[in-house]
């Protein structure tokens, strides 16, 4: 017989006036291989059809199922409850807005970070459906290979410090991401263009050098050294855009 | 009822519904995308190994052309395709990942000079040329003449979603996420957008255009077993067929993937035996040497899954408490390649095996994974039926995989369909007035509210919806598997007719606000019988074997009486049983039909000549 486990699952309706956040307990045995995918589909399908919860791909490569897990972000699907004690604490992720229960709305958050940071190639070239492709390195797309890998899961962002203080603070993914465009020779953006999307409080220079984002990452994306390497490169547009704006001025 | 208006409407948001919002958007017309989930989320991001296009740059793709890129195409299918699609579609491949590289795939590269290389769990030496370096590289796949499939990693369908929602967001276009589409807004003639219904709070909308996309993959969550994300349900196909005049094409032709991993049934992609990962019994001894001297490994997905079965039930499979199972062996790649090339697989061996695919081997078996069928179009992709009605990848039956889609062909068909039925949508709404019947808005939108009520309030019944769902899943494990015949799919027929009562007396157990998903998954399960019995009864009407439909009772492929494409029809809603009507499956035959070059052929020639006597240059 396997363990016998116990799980406190928030829930809260926002649809329902009559519904107040609480934890709900719900008991299942423990089986071979048991995921938390597994265990929340179970609850739904045996024990309350109610409970609202997100899963897509349930192979860790969407990023439909971030949740924090006794009090750590991660994917619910690649969870084995072997890993995990006997009572285990399910919440939704802080930051994101509320659906219900363990459900956040990530995909407004991302529409609008993938607007701000201007997620895309930017080019005066126009597609030629008959040229022969631009050359690149290999190597160089495997390293913008290794950035891109991002899921857009969310985790960063929950276990943000800056971004649980400051909704607006764009958070890792989106410092990731524009080191993603900044290393591709294919986007023809400036220095200072990338200075404009990050160089503030709200962008890289808000970062409190916690590093949790690279912490909790579940595809351990190398977040440490990218927010490093902007920092100083926005670091130096800023002190070149103080000597032009000084410079100006004298003239 | 919130009521939203726009020249496009595409259902589905994975990477053919966006290809095509992109080339609408990009003319200038307003498009709107409907998605259950975020975007990037859609099940094309989990697309692993690659997309096939004949760039021919690498040494062992050398001398390819899309002719070649046809001609396996077709033989895939196993003559079961649309000539005509195919054909645009090897043409177009090329330029659709060029275009994609414009916008900022980094696909791999070729790497000048030596490398060595692994087939049939030998190591090769391969010499890439200097005047290729630095173009897009291309690794083999099964059912292939020459490396043709483009990659990044093995993260190859996440990066096309993340480029693609990248040009969606850079053209302005709209995603509603979190939105379902329950029923076709049509009068019979014209379909002119949908019902839907918000997962975020449970309220009905309507969408209005002036064309409507339905893009929402396939529908392989009908089976238990599948490789297939959880929202794959054929929820499109459903609210088509539901029409009443749509057909969904050859809904029988249903790809079994040799390497789900065992038991979760997660994908670990062809790219693992393209690169040359070998199949292993429980001996430790490879086998499809013996079964196929020529493709080995790499034979087309439904022979290598057809061997695999076989093999195991002569014995030869590993005990596994989840039932017999076969090893995918990687370790010979090495570290390296296993670590830059097949990061996923590595990834999906740790966390969902406790398997090191670098020291041990993987636990596959073949697992439901594509659907060849789908909404039936036309080859500007507009559908049989309803003028307006669109139909781009796995949804649809466009139909260039015929029997059997060949790995690296799926991304392929989204970016390649999606630009190609994108363009012609383009032209349908230059021309394009349109009259908004009001009154069939208001009459689908209360009837929808009407069924929801009634299951709401369990007024036809308290059949529980999971029960159901599992009792239709039953029924196709049980009988419309790898291996068919007559009797078992009588059975599944019978057992999926019951289903089909049960499902219209589901009744909730919850009442809960908003959207609730007891609630969202009802409204879908009378949909799913259906499309079960279209799978189910399509199988047993066809009596030979093509492709992925394999029936043991008709074990050759009869080219004189089945080259022809199943039509699915629910004429009224008081039926009980699928229409079958037939056509041709192909107008063009540039390449009569023959041997395959691997499986085992049993033909049943054809005599028509418009099919054998149609191209003289063969």
């Amino acid at each position: 017989m396997g363990r016998q486990l116990k799980f406190n699952i928030f829930r809260y309706n926002p649809l329902d006036p009559e519904s107040v956040p609480h934890m709900d307990t719900y008991r299942l045995e423990e089986t071979d291989a048991m995921t938390l995918f597994i265990v929340l589909n179970r609850i739904r399908e045996e024990q309350d059809p109610t409970l609202i919860f997100d899963f897509m791909c349930r192979a860790g490569i969407c990023g439909s199922c971030a949740i924090m897990i006794n009090g750590r972000p991660d994917l619910a699907c690649h969870t084995k409850t072997k890993n995990l004690p006997e009572e285990i604490t399910l919440l939704p992720l802080p930051v994101f807005k509320m659906i219900g229960d363990l459900s956040v709305d990530t995909g407004t958050w991302f529409r609008h970070m993938n607007e701000r940071v201007q997620s895309w190639v930017h080019t005066d070239k126009v597609f030629d459906p008959n040229a022969t492709e631009e050359p690149m390195r290999n190597e160089l797309a495997d390293e913008i290979y290794e950035l891109e890998r991002c899921i857009e899961c969310g985790c960063c962002v929950a276990a943000c410090g800056k971004a649980n203080m400051l909704p607006s603070f764009m958070g890792a993914v989106a410092f990731n991401r524009v080191a993603r465009f900044i290393m591709d020779p294919r986007d023809e953006r400036k220095t200072n263009e990338y200075y404009e999307v990050v160089g503030s409080e709200e962008g890289i220079f808000g970062c409190l050098g916690l590093l949790g984002c690279e912490d909790v990452c579940p595809k351990d994306i190398p977040l440490q050294d990218q927010l490093g390497i902007l920092r100083r490169k926005m670091g130096w547009a800023a002190v070149q855009h103080l000597f032009t704006k000084v410079f100006s001025k004298k003239k | 009822m919130d009521t939203f208006y726009s020249d496009l409407l595409c259902v589905g948001a994975g990477l053919a519904g966006e290809r095509v919002a992109v080339a609408a958007a990009a003319q200038g017309f307003e498009s709107i995308c409907l998605s259950i989930v975020p975007p990037r989320r859609s099940h094309s991001s989990a697309a692993q190994g690659g997309m096939q296009a004949s760039l021919a740059n690498c040494i062992m793709g050398q001398g390819d052309c899309p002719d070649i890129h046809f001609a396996d195409t077709v033989k895939g299918s196993d003559w079961g395709c649309d000539q005509e699609c195919a054909r645009m579609f090897a043409e177009t491949a090329p330029i659709a990942v060029r275009e994609m590289a414009f916008w900022g795939i980094p696909w791999n590269r070729v790497v000048a000079g030596k490398g060595i290389y692994y087939k049939a769990g030998k190591e090769y030496e391969k010499v890439e040329l200097k005047e290729k370096e630095h173009l897009i590289t291309a690794r083999d796949f099964g059912g292939t003449a020459k490396w043709r499939t483009c990659y990044t990693s093995d993260g190859t369908g996440h990066t096309l979603m993340v480029t693609m929602d990248n040009e969606v967001v850079r053209l302005g276009v709209k995603v509603h996420d979190r939105v379902e589409a329950i029923a076709l807004l049509h009068d019979g003639a014209t379909c002119f957008g949908v019902i839907a219904r918000c997962l975020k709070t449970g309220k009905l909308r309507a969408y209005v255009a002036k064309a409507t996309l339905i893009a929402t993959g396939g529908y392989g969550r009908i089976y238990r077993e599948t490789t297939n994300a959880v929202i794959n349900d054929g929820s499109g196909a459903m609210i088509a067929l539901d029409t009443g005049v749509v057909p969904l094409g050859n809904m029988e032709a249903v790809q079994f993937h040799p390497t789900g991993i065992v038991p979760t049934n997660i994908l670990v992609t062809e790219g693992c035996r393209g690169d040359g990962g070998t199949l292993k019994d429980v001996n430790g001894e490879r086998f499809m040497h013996i079964y196929e001297p020529g493709k080995q490994e790499l034979a087309s997905r439904d022979v290598v899954s057809r061997w695999m079965t076989h093999h195991m039930r002569i014995g030869k499979g590993v005990k596994s408490p989840y039932g017999d199972h076969l090893w995918l062996d990687i370790r010979h790649l090495g570290e390296k390649h296993i670590k830059t090339k097949l990061r996923e697989v590595e990834e999906i061996c740790n966390e969902f095996l406790d398997v090191d695919p670098i020291t041990q081997m993987i636990p596959v078996r073949p697992c439901q994974h594509y659907s060849m069928g789908g909404i039936r179009t036309n080859k500007d992709g507009a559908a049989y039926g309803l003028k307006g009605l669109y139909s781009a990848g796995e949804a649809a039956c466009w139909d260039m995989h015929g029997f059997n889609r060949l790995g690296g062909n799926s991304l392929a068909e989204t970016i390649v369909a999606g630009r190609i039925v994108g363009e012609k949508i383009v032209e349908f709404l230059q021309g394009c007035d349109a009259t908004i019947k009001t009154d069939i808005i208001a009459e689908t939108a209360k009837k929808e509210q009407d069924r929801i009520d009634r299951i709401v309030k369990s007024k036809d019944g308290k059949e529980n919806v999971y029960e159901v769902r599992n009792g239709i899943q039953d029924a196709l494990m049980d009988g419309v598997g790898i291996f068919r015949n007559g009797p078992d799919l009588q059975k599944a027929v019978d057992q999926l007719s019951v289903m089909y009562e049960r499902a219209q007396k589901v009744g909730l157990r919850s009442a809960s606000l908003g959207a609730n998903p007891e609630l969202g998954f009802a409204l879908k399960v009378k949909g799913y019988a259906r499309l079960a019995l279209c799978v189910a009864y399509g199988a047993l009407m066809r009596t030979e074997s093509r492709g992925a439909h394999t029936r043991e009772d008709h074990p050759e492929r009869n080219d004189r009486d089945w080259l022809k494409r199943t039509l699915a029809y629910w004429k009224s809603d008081a039926d009980t049983m699928p229409t079958l009507e037939y056509e041709a499956n192909s107008t063009v035959w540039e390449m009569p039909p023959g041997e395959r070059g691997y499986g085992v052929s049993k033909i049943i020639p054809t005599e028509d000549p418009a099919v054998i006597g149609a191209n003289p240059k063969k």
